[in-house]
């Protein structure tokens, strides 16, 4: 699964190095980044729906690394948006958040996964406590619906919403089923 | 299909001139989607031959003009203009054609002329992208009658010294350098002369984000992104090459900025 997950960072880092992300390189490798950031986030979310209609419990080991990689691609995506769109101009990117709220939704999305992450390791969970520790780990479902907003936001301008509702339908299908478990199981009680 | 250099002020400018695979490969033309690699994947179904343009509304010699005779009409000049996309992306591109002046003068608008309407290609059997509803087709753009007079509002034929592909409108197509590139409508099937002005493909689906005249300026940000800076494509570097400062009027200021005194830009963007 790690050397999986790594594979798109390569292959983009290879692209770049020797020209071949198109005409404009800048956005593709944004964009490129954005998309695998998004498909790492449904694969993330489908983990425990995937576990608990397989009965394979060796999955939720893999929970933990592909939430991480999650992580690591909207870093880049930022780290790519910081460096090739803005050329790390403090001023405009601080510009940039207030005046496009897409961005804005982007970066709250960031900053609660630095949260999520940096309670990753096993002893996060003993230090804050189980409950609270799970609590703050339900912010992925706000990640999940502020990613959607941010993608819908970007492709707003081309009235060209496609993609969008792959990604919409995909998470709204994982996070409904959840909602319906927690339903099922308030019901059985 | 080749021109003689044009000596229209500011109409040949000596910057780089974009790789003619970035000109005819990253570009918009939703007729055949709306990724900006779509356009010279699909665009080989759309027929430039045969074509008429159909020139009506208030002028004394309407009709219907062959693109042989519109080819005929005017000599053949060289622009090498800058686009600059309302995407904060821009080129700089050599168009073959002649002022859309020439062809004004031919059909005579009449006195209460004020705007001109250009209507685009809408075939569903040459456009894929006419399937999907991102816009209400035909596209439409429309200039107010003295923008269409001025001397670098361009009928263009060709580019880079062949004649248009069809990702770019072939058989003919518009250029207005100081406006953003939508503007400048591809595939024209008809010029409307009108006493009111006319509505606009992307004015109708987002008006609070694109305007009637949607000449290019820095000062005015687009409601979701600033327009201070552009991209140029192919600028050396790369990933690392700097964004450059969007110029008033896409530079063009001096040529064009006359059409504007007066007027509040941020109110008629």
């Amino acid at each position: 699964m790690f050397v999986l997950g790594c594979l798109p960072a390569v292959w983009l880092f290879w692209a770049a190095l020797n020209n071949h992300l198109g005409a404009n390189p800048a956005e593709a490798l944004i964009r490129s980044l954005g998309d695998w950031s998004l498909r790492f986030l449904v694969l993330v979310l489908a983990v425990t729906p995937l576990r608990e209609l397989t009965g394979w419990s060796a999955l939720a080991r893999l929970r933990r690394m592909i939430g991480l990689f999650v992580f690591f691609y909207v870093c880049l995506h930022l780290l790519a948006y910081a460096w090739f769109d803005m050329g790390f101009e403090g001023v405009e990117i601080v510009a940039d958040v207030v005046k496009r709220p897409f961005i804005l939704v982007g970066m709250v999305s960031w900053v609660l996964l630095v949260a999520l992450a940096a309670t990753s390791f096993n002893r996060a969970i003993r230090i804050l406590g189980a409950r609270r520790w799970q609590a703050l780990h339900r912010g992925v479902y706000m990640v999940a619906v502020l990613a959607v907003l941010h993608f819908f936001w970007m492709r707003s301008g081309k009235n060209d919403f496609a993609d969008v509702a792959v990604y919409a339908s995909l998470l709204g299908a994982l996070l409904a089923w959840r909602l319906w478990r927690r339903f099922r199981l308030r019901a059985r009680h | 299909l080749s021109g003689v250099r044009s000596t229209v002020p500011g109409a040949t400018t000596v910057e780089t001139v974009s790789a003619y695979e970035h000109a005819s490969g990253y570009n918009n033309y939703y007729e055949f989607g709306t990724d900006k690699t779509d356009p010279a994947a699909y665009a080989k179904t759309l027929k430039p031959r045969p074509w008429t343009v159909a020139v009506e509304g208030l002028v004394n010699k309407p009709g219907n003009y062959d693109i042989d005779s519109l080819l005929k009409l005017a000599p053949m000049e060289e622009r090498i203009y800058r686009l600059r996309c309302v995407e904060g992306w821009s080129m700089v591109i050599p168009w073959v054609g002649y002022s859309l002046s020439a062809l004004i003068r031919q059909v005579q608008p009449q006195g209460s002329a004020k705007y001109v309407e250009f209507v685009t290609l809408a075939d569903p059997k040459q456009m894929p992208g006419l399937r999907s509803h991102v816009l209400d087709w035909p596209y439409v753009e429309g200039l107010r009658l003295d923008e269409a007079q001025h001397p670098l509002t361009l009928l263009a034929f060709g580019m880079y010294g062949e004649v248009l592909p069809p990702q770019n409108g072939a058989p003919l197509r518009l250029v207005v350098p100081w406006k953003y590139g939508f503007k400048s409508g591809k595939s024209l099937v008809k010029i409307r002369f009108t006493e009111q002005q006319p509505g606009t493909a992307w004015n109708r689906a987002a008006p609070q984000e694109y305007g009637f005249y949607s000449n290019v300026n820095p000062e005015v940000s687009h409601p979701r992104w600033s327009q201070a800076t552009e991209r140029r494509i192919g600028d050396e570097g790369g990933l690392l090459a700097k964004r450059r400062k969007t110029l008033m009027f896409n530079g063009y200021e001096p040529q064009v900025g006359q059409l504007y005194a007066g007027m509040d830009l941020r109110r008629w963007f």
